[in-house]
């Protein structure tokens, strides 16, 4: 018995397939990505600590870190952080909504997972605008 | 599927695990709320001169759900990253370090941020 189960654990056995022979699905893809926004929004909060550790510093500081966000690839970098944030709350919402046991079938898991992403981007794109029109900048491209 | 005797027991065969499942959706719902907040406030904020940031914050109401948002995202985010870790990381002792890390990550990030904030308030 013992001598058996060696012999069964010491061969080579197939794994069963994993995420290299499935054709993605959207649920699987946004499942991904709830990942990874996660892990994005994780090391994000330090920009929050860092712009209220500026602001708290002085403001000749505060200016140099304003300064740094206000540039391209500072903005860049805050509509990513906003799109992740609205995409990983999309996503929890939707974690909340299977946590009661409802819309687990395929075609409500589906309709659920797309609207995450659309959703997600079409809000990103409102707050931005919003943003842009709030500060003035749509008025300065006229 | 929770049997009359697992309730009755509150918890299944682990003993334990169902409070980092509870923290996690409690931190969701407390985030659902505050991270909007915190995201108009920034976004009224930004490029405002550092006396009207300071004046704004330091409004109790403010400062209080700048606090309890911070405190609710680091909890949230370690239980997040421990997942992630306990997911990828096999090796016994490269994942205790880098649980141990992200705890240091999460709270110390809370530190900073909360520090700020009262800075603020009360710095005069």
């Amino acid at each position: 018995m013992a001598e058996a189960s060696s012999r069964h654990a010491a061969r080579e056995r197939p794994l069963s397939p994993h995420l290299q022979i499935y054709r993605p699905e959207i649920n699987m893809v946004m499942s991904v990505f709830h990942r990874l926004t996660g892990i994005a929004l994780y090391f994000g909060a330090l920009l929050l600590a860092w712009w209220l550790f500026a602001a708290a510093t002085g403001p000749q500081y505060f200016a140099f870190v304003n300064g740094l966000f206000a540039t391209w690839p500072g903005m860049i970098v805050l509509v990513g952080y906003t799109w992740a944030l609205i995409h990983h709350m999309l996503g929890g919402l939707r974690h909340f909504v299977w946590d009661t046991g409802s819309s687990l079938d395929v075609a409500s898991v589906d309709v659920l997972s797309w609207a995450t992403i659309i959703l997600s981007l079409l809000l990103t794109a409102a707050l931005w605008l919003y943003i842009a029109v709030e500060r003035g900048w749509v008025a300065a491209w006229q | 599927m929770i049997t009359p005797l697992k309730r009755a027991r509150g918890l299944g065969s682990a003993k334990e695990g169902p409070e980092h499942f509870m923290r996690q959706r409690l931190t969701a719902a407390l985030n659902l709320v505050l991270v909007p907040f915190a995201v108009g406030l920034i976004a009224t904020l930004a490029g405002a001169d550092l006396s009207a940031v300071k004046a704004t914050i330091a409004r109790p109401i403010v400062a209080i759900l700048l606090i309890a948002l911070v405190l609710s995202i680091a909890v949230h985010m370690r239980i997040g990253m421990q997942v992630v870790i306990e997911d990828y990381v096999h090796d016994e002792g490269a994942k205790m370090l880098l649980l141990l890390a992200n705890t240091v990550f999460a709270f110390g990030v809370a530190a900073i941020a909360i520090f700020a904030v009262l800075k603020l308030s009360f710095g005069g």
